[in-house]
């Protein structure tokens, strides 16, 4: 179980608890305003484009090449920047805190 | 080759020189092939850009001398883009309800069942134009009894036979907007036409002619590629029964397979822009007002992106195609095209065992130094019970 915190960008925060499937997928759930997760997960949409809190940033770890490459063409992306449909709940550490960029 | 199979054309300019060039009624454009090049170009507005002041530009084919209607939003650009966008996204989202999706269902259930009742069928015109047409209904919220209209025009809108732009027909569908739009100014309802005729965007009320540029996009946009699309879907799992059988097994990989159907059909093959100022695509120079075209097909098959580019690998997990486009102006109908897939291949993983091609005509594109197969002009199959 993983306590994921979203704030978006109107700065509302959701607190969700999850145990399985990508963190896209959570925040889906939980209509978390400006994350879509249009493509269902597979790195082609970008819009669930998020900034991880600078705290959590190396127990999460850096985008893959592939996702990289999405985000560099996103708007707001910052050092800390990652799509959410690539981090999976089991392996995010509890309490991470994302903040959403659209 | 199997009848289904999609080839690259792309492949050697691609890793070659990284453009292709074609004459579009005199009027150039300068294809960008690579994945990475497509993505910079269709991120980079301000040098790319789809408004500028002749209409229908953008579009390969141009439609300059079919089309004086800006299409909105797909034709304008940032800032203004956003007021549009922002206007039409929650319409366009709609096919994420439950009610949309049940309504989608049966459209779905009824040209399979048609199709099955049938035994074979012509899939381009008697299967993927009705379900099209159908499914638009629900798209503009309206009575489904208009799509028989739209049915009898055709697969084409703006192609006859023997020409690739035909001005006569691209009128029938305006004068029918048209009328359209004053059939909503008198008697205005909840369809798409009277919700945006009562809408702002940008802080000023939309006009008539605005009206008209949503909902040509609308009708345009969202027509071939869709009955490629699911032309292409009956096709290929028509020569690969597995894999028919495979989603049957495995649901839970609906989704990717969507996504990766979507890569490999990549039902739109590129979309144009006209260059602001002097530039360059790969070490390539790009005069300011001559055009370009973002290659979506090519894009999507680059050996640097996608292992096994040429092959369906129906659980690709990342897959970061450009098939809905990228960047500001991606497919706006993106939602409604994903839900057709959906409730079309669950419908068929529930209803139909094997499904078999007797005969078939390809429909390929003629980009000058390069030909595309891009679906087909029509298809026999063969449908069986499961």
């Amino acid at each position: 179980m993983a306590k994921i915190t979203f704030i978006t960008s109107n700065n509302k925060t959701i607190e969700t608890e999850a145990t399985s499937g990508s963190v896209m997928e959570v925040a889906v759930k939980n209509k978390v305003k400006g994350i879509d997760g249009d493509c269902g997960g597979v790195c082609s949409c970008a819009t669930c484009h998020v900034h991880v809190k600078e705290e959590f940033w190396n127990a999460v770890g850096e985008p893959s090449e592939l996702e990289a490459d999405m985000l560099e063409f996103d708007d707001n992306v910052s050092e800390y920047s990652r799509l959410a449909c690539q981090l999976k709940v089991d392996e995010v550490p509890d309490g991470l805190i994302l903040k959403v960029a659209k | 080759m199997k009848k289904s199979t999609l080839s690259d054309p792309f492949k050697e300019a691609r890793e070659g020189k990284g453009i292709g060039e074609m004459n579009d009624q005199d009027d150039p454009v300068k294809m960008v092939l690579g994945h990475k090049d497509v993505r910079k170009c269709a991120h980079n507005w301000k040098t790319f850009q789809s408004g500028g002041e002749e209409i229908g530009r953008i579009v390969v084919p141009s439609e300059v001398h079919i089309r004086d209607v800006r299409q909105i939003p797909f034709e304008v650009d940032p800032p203004e883009h956003k007021g549009y966008r922002a206007l039409v996204e929650p319409w366009f989202k709609r096919p994420l309800e439950e009610e949309y999706q049940s309504k989608l269902t049966d459209i779905v259930n009824g040209v399979v069942e048609e199709a099955l009742t049938k035994g074979s069928l012509e899939v381009v015109e008697e299967f993927s134009l009705k379900l099209q047409s159908r499914a638009l209904t629900l798209l503009l919220n309206i009575p489904y009894e208009e799509s028989e209209l739209w049915i009898s025009w055709g697969t084409h809108v703006f192609r006859s036979e023997d020409t690739a732009l035909d001005g006569d027909k691209a009128n029938i569908l305006y004068d029918y907007i048209d009328a359209q739009i004053d059939k909503a100014i008198a008697n205005p309802g909840e369809d798409l036409y009277s919700v945006l005729l009562a809408s702002e965007a940008n802080g000023k009320k939309m006009t008539k002619e605005e009206v008209k540029g949503v909902l040509i996009l609308t009708f345009a946009g969202g027509r071939d590629t869709v009955i490629n699309a699911v032309t292409n879907s009956i096709a290929y799992f028509a020569d690969h029964p597995q894999s028919l059988q495979r989603l049957r097994d495995e649901p839970e990989i609906m989704n990717t397979a969507i996504e990766e159907l979507i890569r490999y059909f990549s039902p739109l093959t590129q979309m144009g822009r006209v260059a602001t100022e002097d530039t360059q695509v790969c070490e390539h120079a790009v005069k300011a007002q001559s055009r370009i075209s973002m290659c979506w097909a090519s894009a999507n098959r680059d050996e640097r992106v996608f292992e096994k580019p040429d092959e369906v690998v129906l659980d690709r997990k990342v897959n970061p195609h450009v098939g809905f486009g990228f960047g500001t102006h991606n497919c706006l109908g993106a939602t409604h095209a994903r839900q057709i897939m959906k409730i079309l291949l669950t419908t068929l993983t529930e209803k139909v065992g094997s499904m078999e091609i007797l005969d078939c005509k390809e429909n390929i594109e003629d980009l000058d130094e390069f030909k595309r197969k891009v679906g087909f002009d029509n298809i026999q199959v063969k449908f069986n019970r499961l």
